[in-house]
């Protein structure tokens, strides 16, 4: 079997995100870039998935520039295969998208995973619309994963609950916490991390998808005002102040 | 030029989030002089979609069928009643359904899209909105270069508007054929308030201790009318289910009210929180991070304060 892990590359989760160039721009001095949260899980299933399966191999995606090729050697280090970095500016879901879609028509895979959503932009857009592109169907978010032959069993999100489903491969499958456990995650060892050094990163050139927006620039929220703190012995002071200065209950 | 809203129904009872996307719409089709129209699908009734007048939408299509539907369906279904009308804008709420059928949309009519929108164009020509980025810790003003776009929008973000018209419905029919997935079955919790689109949250964290001690979370929640939620390390450790845990890698809310009780208030607590409205800390530390992105704060043991605090708002509701 063939899978596709598709990674992004966003700031850690500690950072305090701030702008530059008019905000126009990440401030990313001193940013440490890791690979996104969601796309761990997957990394991870897709993993647990090679091992139940002899012949298993795993290749990890990334659309964007050299820079982003630390994270790219961790998910390596990690236990992916082997690695295609596309070539270009991630600058739109869809271009992102229209990217993976254009490598897996010439390179087919029979599982793809995406996270559920890359947690710098907040687009939860790639899984569904790769899915589209590619005229298979797509489950994100993704909490349960099984497969048995050509066919797969999936657990879905739904607002409220979940959802169980069956599908015939090949799918894109969107991936969080709950498609494996947060413990079952893995960091690189040092065999891993020297294994990784001499693995393929396989760089291609964009096909050119073009982008249907960009970001103008960016705002911080406005800070809080300061918080009114209330006695612990008069929680009645609390109700009112909820009841009759915030209005929410 | 028409911009077309999608209307989410639980069993036949439109979703308050789908009264904020029609609301949208219809500030959306004034905004840039075109006309608003629903499409509901699925068993509705006619006096549940003349709801839709209270928030000025005056169209609606209500596609018959479809007892099961799924993303997959609904795109294929929104995107037959858009190219019948015309439609260049077409709006979901922020909802998991929102989320699926959106991208597979936007790729069917050749649209563009932006999610977490959280208000009307500042500009038309081009049209340049503001999105939330960063999980909640940033804004970012989007410009859309496509003459088509899909727009999902940030749940509770907008709200939802009332102006008061009539409303027509027209019956029609639409296929939406998609068998590439197989439903099996829904495990829903249906007692409980759906965390994504509640209007108060009580959220507890590790202050609490041990999953035994949630008992007096479910009656503050239960009192107000409140989901529950909790924070990362709760859902980690098996107090309670991953469905509950908000924050940058777990659900992103902005609730009216969300009320944190032992939660230290990490940066990436707060990233997913940080947007609701009202918040309320109760800490025993007064020196705990989450005072600082509070509104009301209350310096005390939880397992003191809460029982009080349930008491006296169960004496303001009788
Ligand atoms: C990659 C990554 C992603 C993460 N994503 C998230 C996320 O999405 N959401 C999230 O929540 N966290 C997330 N975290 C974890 C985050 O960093 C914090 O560890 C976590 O939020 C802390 O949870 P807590 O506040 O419940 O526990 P603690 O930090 O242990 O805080 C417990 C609090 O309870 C208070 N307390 C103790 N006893 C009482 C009492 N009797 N009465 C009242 N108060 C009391 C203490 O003063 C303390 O402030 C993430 C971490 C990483 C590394
Ligand atoms: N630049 C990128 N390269 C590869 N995969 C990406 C990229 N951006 C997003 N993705 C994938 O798409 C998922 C959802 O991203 P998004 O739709 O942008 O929120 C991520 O979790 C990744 O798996």
């Amino acid at each position: 079997m063939k899978i596709l892990v598709c990674i992004s590359s966003v700031p850690d989760t500690t950072t305090k995100i701030s702008f530059t160039n008019n905000n126009t721009a990440l401030q990313s001095n001193g940013v440490q870039f890791i690979i996104n949260p969601n796309d761990e899980f997957g990394l991870t299933k897709a993993l647990h998935i090679k091992e139940a399966n002899p012949g298993t191999n795993v290749t990890v995606l990334h659309v964007g520039p050299n820079s982003s090729d630390p994270v790219i050697r961790k998910a390596l280090a990690i236990g992916a295969d082997d690695a295609v970095r596309i070539n270009v500016e991630a600058i739109d879901p869809l271009q992102v998208a229209g990217e993976i879609a254009h490598y897996v028509k010439a390179n087919p895979y029979d599982l793809i995973i995406t996270g559920k959503e890359s947690i710098d932009y907040n687009g939860a857009i790639v899984a569904h619309a790769l899915g589209e592109m590619l005229g298979i169907p797509s489950v994100s978010p993704c909490i349960g994963l099984s497969i048995n032959g050509s066919e797969a069993s999936l657990t879905g999100v739904v607002d409220g609950g979940k959802e169980e489903l069956t599908a015939s491969l090949p799918i894109v499958v969107g991936g969080q916490k709950g498609l494996v456990e947060e413990k079952d995650l893995r960091i690189p060892n040092m065999r891993g991390i020297m294994q990784a050094r001499t693995k393929p990163l396989n760089v291609v050139e964009a096909s050119g998808s073009k982008e249907a927006q960009k970001v103008v620039n960016y705002d911080t929220p406005a800070p809080k005002a300061a918080c009114k703190i209330v006695d612990a012995n008069n929680v009645d002071e609390l109700v009112r102040l909820l009841q009759n200065e915030a209005k929410v209950i | 030029m028409s911009v077309l809203v999608y209307i989410e129904h639980t069993n036949g009872i439109i979703k308050k989030n789908a009264l904020e996307a029609a609301s949208y719409a219809v500030a959306y089709a004034e905004k840039t002089n075109g006309s608003a129209l629903g499409v509901t699908i699925g068993n509705v009734s006619e006096s549940e979609i003349k709801k839709l007048g209270n928030v000025g939408l005056e169209k609606v299509f209500n596609v018959g069928g479809h007892d099961y539907l799924n993303h997959q369906k609904v795109a294929a279904i929104m995107a037959d009643v858009a190219q019948k009308n015309n439609s260049t804008t077409y709006i979901f709420s922020g909802s998991s359904e929102g989320k699926g059928a959106g991208p597979r949309l936007a790729v069917k009519m050749g649209a563009g899209i932006v999610s977490e929108v959280i208000e009307v164009p500042s500009s038309t020509s081009p049209i340049t909105l503001v999105k939330k980025a960063f999980s909640g810790k940033g804004y970012a003003n989007i410009q859309l270069n496509h003459e088509k776009n899909v727009i999902v929008l940030s749940t509770n973000a907008f709200g939802v508007h009332e102006k008061s018209v009539d409303v027509h419905i027209e019956n029609i029919s639409s296929e939406g054929n998609d068998t590439s997935l197989t439903h099996q079955s829904f495990d829903r919790d249906t007692k409980g308030i759906s965390l994504p689109d509640a209007e108060l949250v009580v959220s507890a964290g590790r202050g609490l201790k041990g999953a035994e001690n949630w008992g007096m979370i479910e009656e503050l929640a239960e009192t107000l009318g409140a989901a529950t939620a909790c924070s990362k390390p709760v859902s980690d450790i098996g107090w309670r289910g991953h469905h509950e845990h908000v924050g940058q890698t777990g659900i992103a809310i902005s609730p009216n009210l969300y009320i944190a009780i032992g939660i230290s208030g990490a940066i990436q607590h707060l990233a997913g929180v940080s947007s609701s409205k009202t918040i309320v800390v109760i800490n025993i530390d007064p020196e705990a991070p989450f005072f600082k992105a509070a509104d009301y704060g209350i310096i005390g043991d939880a397992f003191e304060v809460v029982p009080k605090l349930n008491a006296a708002i169960k004496a303001i509701k009788g």
